[in-house]
């Protein structure tokens, strides 16, 4: 068997050590319940604690702003919820974001909120001046994601914070930053914004954990009620094993801006020799984050591509959902053609690709067009 | 309290001389499918058939639904089982028709002495039963003409059984009985139901299915083998046959005009199944057509598919609209399975303007420059087996 070539860490990656030790030092030693008055109890308090510390000063954030929640889903869910409740009814989002955030909203507009979806153009990037002219009337709620997770498109949330809190006041506004998170740098300050979702797997920590960054006085509507725990925000004995592995995950990240470099590198090799190969198309712009870059081998429908890579041992993700379900709403959005959306790839690195990865997939891919018969779309 | 369920065979009983035969065959397909829920016993007598637990763990309600799928059943019930003594007989079945009584409000008795040394006749078991239960459940009252529920009470050479209302069983004919054939199995809607009719009127079931990695996908295969393992819950087990289909397919593309692919295709698939339908001792192949549907199952299209093989093809779709095979797949909770969307190599290759009014020559015509024979040889030589439970 050729050797394993992952490209699909946009859909999860690999768990690395740190964080698989720290799993298994929460379930084989500190294994109490962080409520217990007693001293099994506070050594797995610790964890959480040292947890939530370790990932806050990622985010500029203060320690009891970060609510650990059940993934990056639950994240969302529980930001576009809050939105309930309040005076307001509207609920400003963009077409593009992942479907916990647009599934939430929809069911918030299914009660009669007012909900304004913001295009976007080419580079899969909104435009402000919609967001503007969506901002006449009080919003409860402006939900933009930083970074596309088809696309990799950076979406101007620190503009676009400033214009909220200039026409709509008492919005609070939500970034789902699944994507973003560990690979970009984020300052929570800076940004402005009052929510923040991130997720565990996406940074080689264990799935079923993320967490809600939830800025000192917001006040939120919590999802799940029950013991109080995470400031009666997330009820529910923490998942102590699986915060300390999120903890590992963060700890294992090397330097931000220097590990994205690295990562840009790779792209731009990518983007070099599969542009240059005259039978396959970049659907991604070229200020994208690094970590994200899809491609089309046009002509060729994505599922078969897909399916022909990993016989060689190369894992990708398709850009549309599948030739017979729909195509992919984001592609669809940057007017992407019909053909190159039937065609497209998500290639997302991390930091065990290296350039060989690339030339193995760019062989690979090679091979396909000369072997595969080509679709009849 | 001892509970029994009783099976009644229905038409297994007009099939004269053969009669035994089935029920033993019947039988055998019902231990098969309680085997691990634990140990029983099965005994016929005048077609019927009485499953008794032996073990003190058994699943009773598992088993009564598992019961219900299983073909050559007409109805049957659950019974408690009583000693022969009268009074045995109006203690424990007050007690366990309870729940039964206390929600209907007239009822009456029937009872069937087989053991004719028994005291009471039949008539006077009725009345003096009848009498106890109002006694018992005052609010009652008796409907020889409508009532809400009949109260069965039969007295067997080996014990006494009450029961209260009898429920539908699958129907059809035990799986064996008439044989055993191979279903084409795509992984649409239409072949799992199209394998359940036929399963139904008593036929072992082999299955095969055409793969055609990278343009279908490994999902596309686990969708047929938990489609089939749906349909094994009627059928028994399945053996699936998974044949190698993307060279050929390649050839056909690469050899034949575009609006035959296909019809040559199906042309393809039919050769293979019926030369490993010989292997595996079937005697017919099955597929879920339905006229018309679409341009590969037109009448003239049917006719070129057909004539490649000389065993029997069943169709049992081919007068059924879509919304009643949807109705079965549903019923048979196939349907939602079926319509995850992963390619099926039905749908790679599809020409855009297929032929719906092919002729025998024409097709022949078209595959003249493929190597039928080594093709098939080939994918017959490399199909894969695998047993679904």
């Amino acid at each position: 068997m050729e050797r394993l070539v992952y490209l699909d860490n946009s859909a999860t990656t690999r768990p690395c050590k740190t964080a698989v030790d720290y799993i298994n030092r929460a379930l084989t030693q500190n294994w109490g319940n962080p409520s217990s008055l007693h001293g099994l109890g506070i050594s797995a308090e610790a964890e959480v604690t040292a947890a939530r510390e370790e990932i806050a000063k990622k985010i500029s954030a203060r320690p009891d702003e970060i609510i650990f929640t059940g993934g990056g889903t639950e994240a969302n869910n529980t930001a576009v919820m809050s939105a309930a409740g309040g005076r307001y009814k509207k609920v400003i989002t963009t077409a593009v974001e992942h479907p916990s955030v647009l599934q939430t909203v929809k069911r918030l507009e299914n009660v009669g909120f007012e909900v304004v979806r913001i295009g976007c153009d080419g580079r899969g990037v909104i435009d402000l001046k919609e967001l503007e002219s969506a901002l006449c009337g009080e919003a409860a709620l402006v939900s933009i994601m930083l970074v596309n997770n088809e696309l990799g498109s950076i979406q101007p949330v620190a503009d676009a914070v400033r214009l909220v809190r200039k026409l709509s006041p008492n919005a609070l506004f939500h970034c789902d930053a699944v994507q973003a998170f560990g690979k970009i740098p984020i300052n929570v300050k800076s940004l402005g914004v009052d929510m923040l979702s991130a997720s565990a797997h996406k940074i080689h920590g264990p799935k079923g954990v993320g967490f809600l960054y939830c800025k000192k006085g917001i006040k939120l509507n919590p999802l799940i009620t029950g013991g109080g725990q995470e400031r009666g925000l997330r009820s529910g004995t923490e998942s102590v094993p699986l915060i300390a592995g999120f903890s590992g995950a963060v700890k294992e990240l090397p330097d931000i801006k220097a590990q994205e470099n690295e990562i840009r590198n790779i792209n731009l090799y990518a983007r070099k020799i599969l542009g240059d190969s005259g039978f396959i198309d970049i659907n991604s712009p070229e200020d994208a984050c690094p970590y994200i870059l899809n491609i089309s081998v046009t002509g060729y429908r994505s599922e078969t591509v897909l399916h022909f890579l990993e016989s060689k041992n190369i894992f990708v993700s398709s850009g549309s959902a599948c030739a017979k379900g729909e195509a992919s709403y984001v592609l669809s959005a940057v007017g992407l053609p019909a053909k190159r959306i039937d065609s497209a790839l998500r290639l997302s690195f991390s930091r065990e690709n290296t350039r060989e990865d690339i030339e193995l997939l760019y062989a690979a891919l090679s091979e396909a067009v000369k072997k595969l018969r080509r679709s009849k779309l | 309290m001892k509970e029994i369920i009783l099976i009644k065979n229905g038409e297994l009983a007009l099939k004269g001389l053969n009669r035994s035969n089935f029920e033993d065959i019947l039988i055998k397909n019902i231990k098969r499918r309680l085997k691990d829920l634990g140990k029983i016993e099965v005994r016929k007598a005048q077609s019927a058939i009485y499953i008794e637990p032996r073990d003190e763990q058994f699943d009773f309600e598992e088993a009564l639904e598992r019961v219900s799928l299983i073909f050559g059943i007409a109805a049957f019930s659950r019974a408690c089982v009583c000693e022969k003594d009268f009074d045995d007989i109006v203690k424990k079945s007050t007690d366990y028709l309870k729940n039964t009584m206390e929600s209907v409000k007239t009822f009456k008795v029937e009872a069937k002495r087989a053991d004719k040394s028994f005291p009471l006749k039949s008539p006077e078991i009725c009345r003096e039963l009848g009498g106890e239960l109002i006694d018992a459940y005052p609010h009652l009252k008796v409907d020889v003409h409508n009532p809400d529920v009949v109260v069965y009470c039969e007295i067997r050479d080996f014990a006494a059984y009450v029961r209260a209302e009898q429920i539908p069983g699958a129907g059809g004919l035990p799986v064996g009985t008439a044989g055993r054939a191979s279903i084409l199995i795509s992984g649409g809607i239409d072949s799992p139901v199209a394998a359940w009719t036929m399963a139904k009127r008593g036929l072992k079931l082999n299955a095969i299915h055409f793969a055609s990695p990278p343009y279908t996908s490994l999902r596309a295969e686990m969708k047929v083998k938990t489609l089939l393992s749906k349909v094994a819950r009627y059928s028994g087990t399945v053996n699936l046959a998974i044949v190698p289909f993307t060279e050929i397919q390649d050839k056909i593309a690469e050899h034949c005009p575009e609006d035959y692919f296909t019809l040559i295709m199906r042309r393809m698939m039919m050769r293979i199944s019926e030369r490993l339908a010989e292997k595996s001792g079937s005697a017919a192949l099955i597929t879920g057509e339905s006229l018309g549907q679409v341009a590969s199952q037109t009448l003239p299209a049917l006719v070129t598919t057909d004539s490649v093989v000389k065993m029997p093809v069943l169709r049992p779709l081919i007068g059924m609209d879509k919304e009643e095979i949807v109705r079965i797949a549903r019923n048979i909770d196939t349907f939602e399975t079926s319509i995850l969307p992963y390619e099926d190599c039905c749908t790679v290759f599809t020409p855009k303007h297929p032929k719906t009014r092919p002729t025998l020559a024409n097709c022949e015509a078209a595959e003249r420059n493929l190597q039928i024979d080594a093709l098939v040889e080939k994918a017959v030589n490399e199909t894969q087996y695998t047993y679904i439970e």
